[in-house]
């Protein structure tokens, strides 16, 4: 039997790189030792991708992309289809999940400056998937036809229309009709089970090759390339397979703990994963009191809400939160610092990373809320700091005092 | 500072659900395990609401199912004539109809307890009082100008709104109700009408989410098995890390 398989295997290698592969990716894929509870959410990120493309087939079979059918279909599956309630709500808190592990990766990259030379491409590539993503919430979110899904893609396909001369036909293009509508409905279906899950899947291959060509950042920043061994193995490192495979599996379950709670006992979660207004089903005539986007997107529609407009365009606006966005982009060249982990910068670093969080936080709140003045002056004084902070980044190591780095990870 | 961050983080969602304002709602207290308050629920519903009301996701014989009933009592007691039981609870009532008769179509009810919370039901189905201005002569407290008519009337009677008018900062007057008086019986006590609001309420938040219970059953049995998993996947970390130093 085992002597069949090495066979086998023999035969599959002779035509295609597979022991190749699991060694240049697993067995032989060298990761830092000292990797801390951040370095979960890379492999939980990929577990999510896996549960939302694994419940969003499942629930593709049963959904209907109609005007007239949707909302009824939705419930459809949440009572006459087996064991559909769970499909749902495992698809509807994955995307919740998603970008909750997405933030903390990429806070995790802003803490041990894992964006820095030379890991700038794999920093661009997991950008441009934070942009996928948030293309394919949006698009998903309009899926279950109900008031928020609906009024909500009117209010964002909307901010489209502030684009100066163009703008009324752009957001016309992009609704494909006057109003949302049912052709709305059914190019955002297309574009949301099949357009951006292969783009972010292919972007998902090519951070994941990124990552394996340059290595892995750990929390002390330290190349563990820079130190080899006698047999050409980083001292400071160890296989990821089995190592790294057996400790994401613990990550895993723990993940999984938090993320079954919530599909068991709190799928709504409060309002935050599934909106109440959204069981009421989209009415054109019937515009909500209050719209606000899912809590992901609201950091971003408070910095829209803060710029004001400029001859009633909301345009500035608009750019402001594209901003917001492309600005992460630039961060491996705006941030100078010679030093990559939190741990050896100074401490103007950790105070201004610090108050990011707590800036990014603040504004997610204002974004769900009604506009206040004590709101308002807030988000703005808040879109304010979010720029001041990558501006700050460029300015910083000038006078910054750094600790000397290591020349071997600590852990 | 990580352990400030960590904490801000998760502390956040607490402090935005404990926000928020509306009109005043009272607890509704209801208990999804007592059948027979759901099969009250059922029969109120049935009998008051279905002819203008549809909860067209709800089918009768899941419904029987779920709150204690065979297809027989639901057939003999429950079922619209006409109806089968493996149909959903829809009304014959047209929709264009119902837009002129009462100026917007009555909602279907499936999910309603969902879109506007249970406490909100139970306090509407309690807050109707006599409104003259009013197409039907009735208005209701959590949602004025409601188009609805009190079809519970003959069970609570007619209640007037006992009002005072409060003047804010800005020198604005508004006019906010402190309670009620009965002005004509209805053939409950009060106790008895709060009762079967609550029935009423208990029986649309089970058609809001059928498989609430059996969801938070299974739920225990998910997460005790992954509790397990989670000793096994630690030992065989341990296991494995023992050799990294």
């Amino acid at each position: 039997m085992n002597g069949m398989m090495t066979q086998l295997l023999g035969w599959v290698d002779a035509r295609f790189p597979l022991t190749k592969m699991w060694k240049e990716h697993l067995s032989e894929y060298y990761a830092p030792k000292n990797f801390n509870f951040w370095y979960f959410f890379g492999s939980l990120a990929l577990l999510v991708l896996v549960i939302q493309i694994v419940s969003g087939i499942f629930l593709t079979m049963s959904y209907k992309p109609d005007g007239n059918l949707a909302f009824g279909s939705v419930e459809y599956i949440m009572r006459d289809v087996d064991w559909g309630w769970l499909i749902r709500y495992t698809h509807s808190t994955g995307a919740s999940a998603f970008f909750a592990v997405v933030y903390l990766h990429m806070f995790r990259g802003l803490m041990y400056g894992s964006y820095k030379a030379p890991r700038e491409l794999l920093w661009i590539f997991g950008c441009l998937i934070y942009l996928a993503l948030m293309a394919e919430a949006f698009f998903g979110y309009l899926l279950p036809w109900g008031q928020m899904s609906y009024w909500g893609a009117q209010v964002i396909v909307n901010l489209f229309s502030a684009v100066p001369f163009v703008g009324d036909e752009l957001s016309l293009w992009i609704r494909g009709d006057f109003v949302v509508s049912d052709a709305t409905l059914n190019r955002f279906f297309a574009f949301h089970v099949i357009a951006v899950p292969l783009v972010l899947i292919g972007l998902v291959v090519a951070h994941v090759i990124a990552l394996h060509e340059v290595g892995s950042n750990n929390p002390d920043g330290i190349e563990i390339k820079k130190n080899k061994g006698p047999d050409g193995k980083p001292l400071d490192g160890i296989p990821f397979h089995p190592y790294y495979t057996v400790k994401d599996i613990v990550g895993v379950v723990v993940f999984l703990m938090v993320f079954f709670a919530i599909v068991f006992f709190a799928p709504e979660m409060g309002g935050f994963f599934l909106e109440h207004p959204n069981f009421e089903p989209a009415n054109p005539l019937k515009t909500p009191l209050h719209i606000a986007p899912v809590w992901y997107f609201t950091p971003f529609y408070a910095i829209l809400r803060a710029v004001p407009s400029i001859a009633g365009s909301a345009f500035p606006g608009v750019m402001a939160m594209g901003a917001a966005v492309v600005i992460l982009f630039f961060l491996p060249w705006l941030d100078r610092s010679p030093v990559k982990s939190i741990r050896y910068r100074g401490l103007c670093f950790k105070v201004l990373l610090f108050l990011f969080v707590a800036d990014f936080i603040m504004l997610g709140y204002l974004g769900m809320k009604p506009t206040t003045d004590l709101y308002k002056l807030l988000a703005q004084i808040g879109t304010v700091y979010y720029f001041v902070f990558f501006a700050a980044l460029a300015i910083i190591p000038k006078f910054e005092k750094t600790k000397p780095v290591p020349e071997r990870v600590t852990e | 500072m990580k352990k400030l961050i960590i904490a801000l983080l998760f502390a956040l969602p607490a402090a935005a659900m404990a926000a928020g304002a509306g009109p005043h709602l009272e607890p509704a207290n209801i208990d999804l395990n007592d059948k027979a308050s759901l099969q009250r629920g059922a029969r109120l519903f049935v009998n008051y609401c279905l002819s203008c009301h549809s909860a067209a996701y709800q089918r009768y014989n899941r419904m029987g199912r779920d709150i204690g009933l065979t297809e027989e009592q639901v057939a003999g007691n429950l079922l619209l004539a006409g109806d089968k039981v493996g149909e959903t609870m829809t009304i014959a009532m047209q929709q264009a109809d119902a837009k002129r008769w009462f100026g917007a179509p009555p909602p279907d009810l499936s999910v309603i307890a969902r879109a506007r919370g249970v406490d909100y039901i139970y306090t509407y189905l309690k807050t109707f009082y006599i409104d003259e201005k009013r197409p039907f002569g009735v208005n209701n407290a959590v949602f004025p100008a409601a188009s609805m008519p009190h079809v519970l009337w003959e069970l609570e009677g007619l209640k007037k709104a006992i009002t005072k008018t409060e003047v804010d900062a800005q020198g604005t007057e508004t006019t906010v109700i402190t309670g009620y008086e009965m002005v004509r019986a209805g053939s409950m006590s009060e106790a008895e009408y709060d009762q079967a609001a609550r029935d009423l309420t208990a029986f649309l938040t089970y058609t809001a989410e059928p498989v609430k219970l059996e969801r938070q059953r299974l739920g225990i049995w998910v997460l005790l098995f992954l509790a397990i998993f989670f000793v096994f996947a630690y030992a065989l970390k341990k296991e494995y890390w023992k050799d990294v130093h």
